[in-house]
């Protein structure tokens, strides 16, 4: 192996983004509970702030032990990786630790670990290894499928049962991936119209949504070529779109539990129970809005730090951002996110290996949809799902995950000369 | 990399999230500032620091008004974890139903901020269940003060504080009252409310989301400290303010008595009066509507409001014209024809002297014929119109007919037939002294205050002139000063035809008051009677003492007591025998007074 090489192909601006994220999410973890009465110094190890330097520099030896490991060690280690964390995952249900009503935790001693933050990585490697072993021509064949639902599914459900909705969801974002690989573009579209749907039945009475529904679909009938295939489709669609706008009601009512109702209640209206299900998300908002345009200074929020928001260092944690450093730090974080997933794609795309570039994009999405999600409950526009925002939220189990994840895949691709695909 | 399509999609999806994310934030962050407001809202409490309104002292400087400590109940609805609501409820002496609204109230304002839950506990009560308080996490206490009166006497002067109503807030340009101040709403603590009560303070202090305390907010620079109210020093003599309403218990009445050469109200006292702690604390507005209903009027200030014909005594007044004008002489005799008004038996024909000291009806009669009609004009008509106009003009110099402008509020000012009214009820030019007449022996269209009777007298004692009379000698450390050009006021009559009558009132006290005698105190009074159609006549007694270098000049009125010479003459007496000596030999007349019971 030359190593002169792997650190001329390594990508530093992957890795430069990753250090301004960390030591900003670190200053941000010692500001969201920064007290002036105090003293804390940002050192202090029993301070958030203390511990997540901690996590940060011991993210930097995981950084270290990858690199030193061989390239080929995570080619063939996929799959031991994928079933032992599999058997975390039974193992945390069976001996886990229940930690505000979800069975995910590992405790030994004061160290807690989430193995469900690992399951992403492991899962995201896994898929990559399947279509690197599989090399599968359509996507859409029922061999593929049912493997590739199996491979998400089985750390879905197993997540599910712990009891972290969250975590199971951003499993979805691999959808992303499949669509990369080939899947139908018309599967991505059904989860927007589903998307859509489901939001518009939140908001319009259901009698003016089934009746936009039928007239869509009949002028539609009037625009296109009346063919088989056509017809067939919209009539699907239009029926889809029916059941699901009538079912959403019992969806909400039936299947979603209390908290999660009110989770969908407070993304409509949060003003309607200000001090009740709406607290988290008005709270929220009122400590970004408040932030204006240039924020109000490091350390000198008020929201976060008195515990006006809920979570703040870590589901939370992009609240202090917004009150600290105003409109100017909120856009800073998006851009730079923004940048830092193009990169991502844009590494992914120049690998000759397929596996390389399956698990580039299972990165990708991973980080897109914990973006997405965090920022978008912080702002009132997603439910609040408890989800960290990558490097920033406080918390070991996260940092290392997503460090593993990221350096996984800077290995992967330092080394992308001498991976060919198979 | 055949097909860019793909990748292309994905980076779209995550910018089109991305630029959703930065224009929803620009709405929250840049465009809609009020999130500021609500941040703020967050995290500043206001915490009201109550000023200590100014104690309220007599002319001795003892105590009239001070303040107790009370206490405010509040409740943290948040804090308030699984109580037995109904010991609390027996603890704090409340019923369920009003728990329950009361927590509900609290709650619909903020869970985690204090909001009163029970108000002015006076500090007696809150001793017994300030034991208990512990045992209920989130109810803390906030001290206030309630006034309170040591003598429970002047009730009517002093007035009373209320909580501010909603009307009078809004009308607060200044905003100096915030909702659940107390402001002075009647008496001096209305008039001097500017004084008394001093500068609410406030506190912003930074709070967390449990209420718990982070320092002060902006290091306090918007934080102002409470500024206690000055106190006042009245010119009330205590002791004699609290005997005159012992004297009058049981009738209704005014007595008022001021000191001449000053024009300082040494007692002003109100019958039926009530006591002015029970317009305090809590229990302000049941008392209130209480009193405003009871039909002997409580809370009605007849020393300032209330309006009587003057009878006799206004014949001083009378007299003291006549001689300035040169109409009658101190030898003038005029007989006792009873045609004209009734009298009763005395020397008869009477000279000025013995007309004021047997109060002789028809003397005064021909004597204010002789004011109104002087023949300076052939039409009798037109002739009563030129002399009502000059006793007009006297009668007003007396301070009759217009407020005094004492430091009250709702002083009335009385009526003095003016020249308009006979026109109006009459036609111009259509009455002439048979139409008046009454008004020479203080009947008729003539209405005066009880103030404003005592005011004579002062005025009389002091040949000539009156200063202002008033209730207050010093704001704070700060002495009020009326003896100046505008608060004396001079009577356009000479001194010594004052000396003339002031004779016959000292002989008055054996011609018609006998009961106002004192001894070794030169007395001079004029009774008088004021016809009431209703029932007995009202007694009215106006004097001052002693004759020379008068201390004291008091008028008092004492409704369908009969007679002047009996209930009002004994009742001024006595005053003037406890002002002068500090205290009363004359226990007979005391136990007199104090029997008579003129109330039905
Ligand atoms: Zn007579």
């Amino acid at each position: 192996m030359d190593q002169r090489s792997v650190w001329y192909n390594v990508d530093w601006i992957s890795i430069l983004l990753f250090l301004v994220f960390v030591i900003a999410g670190w200053l941000n973890v010692y500001a969201a509970v920064y007290d002036d009465q105090a003293h804390y110094s940002i050192f202090d190890l029993s301070q958030n702030s203390g511990k997540q330097l901690l996590w940060i520099l011991s993210s930097f030896l995981i950084i270290a032990i990858l690199f030193l490991l061989d390239y080929r060690f995570y080619n063939n280690l996929s799959i031991p990786v994928y079933v032992t964390v599999m058997l975390l995952l039974v193992f945390v249900l069976i001996f886990g630790r229940e930690v505000a009503g979800s069975k995910s935790w590992f405790e030994i001693g004061s160290f807690r670990l989430q193995p469900a933050e690992f399951a992403k990585f492991a899962t995201a490697l896994m898929i990559a290894k399947y279509f690197d072993i599989a090399k599968p021509k359509n996507i859409h064949s029922i061999k593929t499928l049912v493997s590739l639902g199996a491979i998400i599914g089985l750390p879905v459900i197993l997540i599910f049962l712990q009891g972290d909705t969250g975590t199971a969801m951003v499993f979805g974002a691999f959808v992303l991936v499949l669509y990369r690989e080939g899947l139908s573009p018309l599967i991505l579209l059904f989860i927007l119209l589903s998307g859509i749907v489901f939001v518009l039945t939140l908001f319009i009475d259901q009698v003016y949504l089934l009746s936009a529904i039928i007239i869509l679909s009949l002028i539609v009938f009037g625009i296109i070529r009346r063919n088989v295939v056509n017809l067939s489709l919209l009539v699907g669609t239009a029926a889809y779109c029916l059941v699901l706008s009538a079912g959403v009601d019992f969806i909400i009512n039936d299947l979603f539990k209390p908290h999660q109702q009110n989770r969908i209640k407070a993304l409509i209206d949060p003003g309607a129970d200000p001090l009740g299900y709406g607290w988290n998300v008005t709270q929220s908002k009122i400590a970004i809005g408040s932030g204006g345009f240039s924020g109000k200074g490091f350390l000198q929020g008020t929201q976060t730090k008195f515990d006006f928001v809920p979570e703040q260092s870590t589901d939370f944690v992009f609240c202090t951002i917004g009150e600290e450093h105003g409109y100017l730090g909120s856009l800073a974080l998006i851009v730079l996110f923004m940048l830092f997933l193009m990169r991502i794609i844009y590494v992914a795309e120049r690998q000759k290996s397929r596996l390389v570039r399956v698990y580039g994009y299972g990165v990708a999405s991973i980080f897109f949809f914990h973006f997405g999600v965090n920022i978008g409950m912080t702002i009132g526009l997603f439910p609040v799902v408890g989800i960290p925002l990558p490097f920033f939220s406080y918390g070991g189990s996260a940092l290392w995950a997503f460090t593993l994840l990221l350096f996984v895949f800077i290995k992967m691709d330092a080394h992308r000369k001498q991976i060919l695909d198979r | 990399m055949s097909d860019l399509g793909r990748p292309i999609t994905i980076g779209i999806i995550f910018l089109f999230v991305g630029v959703i994310y930065a224009y929803k934030l620009f709405t929250i962050q840049v465009l809609d500032s009020t999130y500021q407001a609500e941040a703020e809202k967050n995290i500043v409490q206001k915490e009201i620091l109550y000023p200590y309104r100014g104690n309220i002292y007599d002319r001795h400087g003892e105590l009239l008004v001070q303040n107790q400590p009370a206490f405010d109940i509040l409740v943290v609805p948040k804090e308030v974890k699984r109580i037995d609501t109904l010991s609390f409820c027996k603890h704090f002496n409340i019923s369920k139903e009003e728990f329950d609204s009361k927590m509900l109230k609290a709650r619909q304002y903020s869970m985690v901020r204090p909001s009163v839950f029970k108000k002015m506990i006076p500090i007696r009560e809150f001793a017994v269940f300030q034991d208990f308080l512990v045992n209920y996490p989130g109810f803390s206490i906030q001290p206030r003060i309630i006034r309170d009166y040591p003598d429970a006497t002047l009730a009517n002067a002093l007035g009373y504080i209320g909580e501010i109503d909603k009307r009078r807030l809004a009308r607060d340009t200044t905003n100096v009252y915030r909702q659940g101040d107390y402001i002075g709403i009647s008496g001096l603590e209305e008039i001097y409310e500017e004084e008394l009560r001093g500068r609410t303070g406030v506190k912003y202090n930074l709070v967390n989301v449990r209420g718990i305390d982070k320092g002060s907010f902006k290091g306090g620079a918007y934080d102002t400290s409470a500024v206690a109210g000055k106190n006042l020093m009245t010119t009330i003599d205590r002791q004699l303010q609290a005997y005159g309403e012992r004297l009058m218990k049981g009738k209704r009445g005014a007595i008022v008595a001021i000191e001449p050469a000053t024009g300082e109200i040494l007692a002003i006292s109100s019958n039926p009066t009530y006591d002015p702690n029970l317009l305090t604390g809590r229990e302000f507005g049941t008392n209130y509507r209480q009193l405003s209903m009871d039909t002997t009027k409580p809370i009605f200030n007849r020393p300032v409001m209330a309006l009587y014909p003057p009878g006799s005594i206004f014949k001083v007044v009378q007299s003291l014209i006549a001689l300035e004008e040169g109409v009658i002489g101190p030898s003038t005799r005029f007989p006792c024809n009873r045609n004209q008004v009734n009298c009763h038996a005395h020397p008869n024909p009477a000279n000025l002297h013995n007309a004021i000291k047997y109060s002789c009806n028809p003397y005064f009669y021909s004597t204010f014929r002789k004011i109104v009609n002087q023949n300076l004009h052939e039409n009798t008509f037109i002739d009563t119109r030129i002399g009502m106009e000059k006793w007009l003009d006297y009668v007003r110099s007396f301070g009759l007919g217009e407020p005094l402008g004492i430091d009250l509020p709702n002083e009335k000012g009385g009526q003095i037939p003016g020249l308009g009214l006979y026109d109006r009820i009459y036609g111009e030019n259509r009455w002439k002294f048979s139409t008046i007449y009454s008004l020479s022996i203080g009947q008729g269209e003539i209405l005066v205050s009880p103030l404003q009777m005592a005011n004579m007298a002062a005025a009389i004692a002091n040949r000539g002139y009156y200063i202002r009379p008033h209730l207050v000698k010093k704001i704070g450390d700060e002495s009020l000063d009326y003896m100046n050009s505008i608060d004396r006021h001079e009577i356009p009559i000479q001194e010594k035809y004052f000396d003339m009558v002031v004779e016959g009132m000292k002989d008055a006290i054996q011609g018609t008051a006998m009961r106002a005698y004192i001894p070794d105190i030169e007395i001079c009074g004029k009774t008088g009677t004021a016809e009431n159609p209703h029932g007995e006549d009202h007694s009215v007694f106006m004097a001052f003492a002693p004759k020379d270098d008068p201390k004291i000049a008091i008028a008092v009125y004492v409704e369908n007591a009969g007679w002047g010479g009996r209930a009002a003459a004994s009742t001024a007496s006595l005053m003037i025998e406890k002002y002068l000596k500090g205290e009363v030999n004359r226990k007979w007349l005391e136990e007199f007074v104090l029997k008579g019971d003129f109330i039905y």
